[in-house]
């Protein structure tokens, strides 16, 4: 065991993969010779040399373009989006090319390509820089959708996400990267499409993403003490989504709270919601509720952080109201 | 593909495969649009004339040119296009789509300029592999004004990928001539911007086409980098069938049918001495027959059962 923090067990789960598999390739902005923009490729460009580590103009519809040929002729990329909101750049390779190659030809073509993209929410970095944008992917089918909360998940995610067969969206939280866990060394993967159960409890559920996943904790920690126990659930794997574990846990515990960094309106929270509705409707003892920021871009500046997102604090009180 | 009967017999396939494709549209008997290739077989046929089955090519919503000329099967294609469960993909793909990996046929595309980033992406992996393989992707005049297409110049250039870029200029984007959006009106110029050789080919004339292709794919295989070879040509017909075609003149389409590549080839071949008028003819019978008998086949067979939308979403099994 060794701690590492979440940008460093990327880092290992990219290179133990270039390691084992020569096709594994890795293409970006600045993912070269700059280490990557948020150094989450240190390392890399030394160890497997320019052709596999490929520094790309800025060019985001070509970046993936190039993993999508590349997929279709026997390689296994990774592609990097610097910042989500860059995807407007290049949503037609990702949603119509890479998500239905493989139906569209009749499996013909497999699509082993991974998309690495961060968000940078709560970071204050202004509203071109700043969304969770979860939601845009999960809907189209053809493509997974993940989104590790911890240097553990993140780390096992991505190395199965290079393995997998198909496209998948690898979203990192940027605000987490710097968060340590330790992690046993050697082989881990982590399953997608497998749900986390990160803290068990019977009154409540909350299922919560990304940086939502400690402040869910945190509150759950806060709510013992008044002895409520709150069970918070990781669905880690945006699309396709485990509803069946969070099912299990509402049947339970008869409540279920959406906390996401994403907005509310046509969101994964309303997702969540809706299946849990459908699913588990007869034991719900209050309507599912939803906590996520306004419907506002983020504007510049870590001064409206706390007013615009959810935490320990609001998701205790948004529990609270659903217990009364 | 070095031998010229060769090259007659591929471009009179397509012509009577096109033909016959809108005699079943007129009956309403096909399924759906059809973007026809009518009047530009030479661009596909020149172009394919030096790839062998490593050779990758990306095609266009008009594709079937580019199917046939690398070598797809008549009747199976023809199938797809009628999205019939006979098809090279099911009839999953249709008529904007078809692929064969194994002739490294990499697909048509819905989404004018989409093809040219995933040509880039299979021309780096050839050039991963050292294997020489050369990747062509075809596009048309619309698709140069697609900012894809500056990405994919770029980066080919600056990668030196082996990649050849073959627009072909029909002179009308859909409905819009080509004249009307753009400064200048050659679109191989752009190639100097770039960094990369470009080259203006007449595309009806199937002899330059492969000249030209030849030339571009040889750079590419000894490491010398991409080529943007603008082929101008015609697209005999609307952007689909169907289309009034408002947007010019009978005369006009009357000028360049006058420079049936299909036509001239003909001539040129006779007058050398390197075919018999009755050789000629009787190819074109045989591609007739054929392509009449892939259309019966094709209306006879089954459409695939509608539950089988759910197949191939994703790529089944666990990561191990």
């Amino acid at each position: 065991m060794a701690p590492k923090n979440y940008c460093w067990a990327l880092i290992d789960a990219i290179r133990e993969e270039m390691e084992r598999d020569d096709d594994v390739v890795l293409i970006g902005e600045d993912v070269g010779a700059a280490g990557g923009a948020f150094g989450a490729s240190r390392g890399l460009l030394d160890a497997f040399g320019p052709m596999r580590v490929r520094d790309t103009p800025i060019s985001e519809e070509i970046i993936v373009g190039l993993g999508v040929g590349a997929a279709m002729t026997g390689k296994r990329p990774i592609v990097e989006i610097m910042f989500m909101d860059f995807f407007g750049l290049c949503l037609d390779q990702i949603c119509n090319q890479a998500a239905k190659m493989h139906y569209m030809y009749n499996g013909a073509f497999k699509m082993p390509l991974v998309i690495r993209t961060s968000t940078a929410v709560e970071m204050g970095i202004g509203p071109h820089h700043s969304q969770l944008l979860e939601s845009w992917v999960g809907h189209v089918p053809g493509l997974k959708v993940v989104m590790p909360s911890t240097p553990r998940d993140a780390k096992g995610l991505m190395k199965a996400a290079i393995r997998d067969d198909n496209p998948v969206v690898f979203i990192e939280h940027l605000a987490l990267h710097r968060n340590k866990e330790d992690i046993d060394e050697g082989e881990l993967l982590v399953p997608l499409g497998k749900a986390d159960v990160k803290r068990k409890g019977r009154d409540v559920t909350v299922v919560a993403t990304g940086l939502m996943v400690a402040r869910a904790l945190d509150a759950a920690e806060t709510l013992a003490k008044d002895g409520i126990e709150t069970e918070v659930i990781d669905p880690r794997t945006i699309s396709p989504l485990d509803i069946d574990t969070i099912v299990a846990s509402v049947e339970k515990t008869n409540r279920a709270l959406v906390v996401t960094s994403s907005m509310k309106q046509f969101g994964f929270g309303s997702e969540v919601s809706a299946e849990i509705m459908e699913r588990a409707f007869f034991h719900l003892d209050a309507p599912v509720q939803r906590l996520t920021p306004p419907f506002t871009p983020a504007p510049f500046g870590k001064h409206f952080d706390e007013y615009l997102n959810p935490n320990a604090g609001s998701i205790a009180d948004a529990v609270r109201a659903m217990l009364k | 593909m070095t031998d010229k009967i060769e090259l007659f017999e591929r471009m009179a396939l397509i012509r009577q495969c096109e033909l016959q494709l809108n005699e079943a549209f007129a009956k309403n008997l096909f399924p759906g649009y059809i973007h026809s290739y009518l009047g530009q077989e030479a661009c596909a046929v020149g172009m394919c004339a030096p790839l062998s089955n490593e050779d990758k090519i990306v095609s266009t919503h008009r594709g079937r040119g580019h199917y046939l000329a690398k070598g797809m099967a008549l009747e199976p294609m023809v199938a797809e296009m009628f999205g019939k469960e006979t098809g090279i993909c099911g009839g999953r793909a249709g008529e904007m789509h078809a692929a064969d990996p194994d002739l490294g046929i990499l697909g048509g595309n819905g989404i004018v300029g989409a093809g040219l980033p995933i040509a880039a992406g299979a021309a780096y992996s050839a050039q991963l592999d050292g294997t020489g393989a050369v990747t062509v992707a075809f596009f048309g005049e619309g698709a140069s004004n697609n900012g894809s297409f500056g990405e994919t110049m770029n980066v080919a250039a600056a990668w030196k990928l082996p990649l050849v870029l073959v627009c072909e200029n029909n002179l009308y984007a859909e409905m819009t001539p080509f004249s009307d959006t753009v400064g200048e009106k050659d679109v191989a110029k752009r190639a100097v911007g770039y960094g990369m050789q470009g080259e203006v080919v007449d595309g009806n004339d199937v002899l330059a086409v492969r000249e030209a292709a030849e030339r571009a794919v040889e750079r590419a295989r000894k490491g010398g980098g991409p080529t943007l070879l603008e082929l101008k040509t015609y697209r005999w017909g609307g952007h689909f069938e169907g289309d009034p075609r408002k947007y010019r003149t009978r005369d006009e389409e009357k000028e360049w049918q006058e420079r049936c590549p299909l036509r001239r080839f003909r001539e040129k071949l006779i007058e050398s001495g390197e075919a018999k008028e009755a050789e000629l003819d009787a190819i074109e019978e045989q591609m007739k027959a054929d392509v009449a008998k892939a259309i019966e086949m094709a209306l006879a067979a089954d459409t695939p059962a509608p539950e089988t939308a759910h197949d191939h979403v994703y790529v089944p099994g666990e990561v191990a």
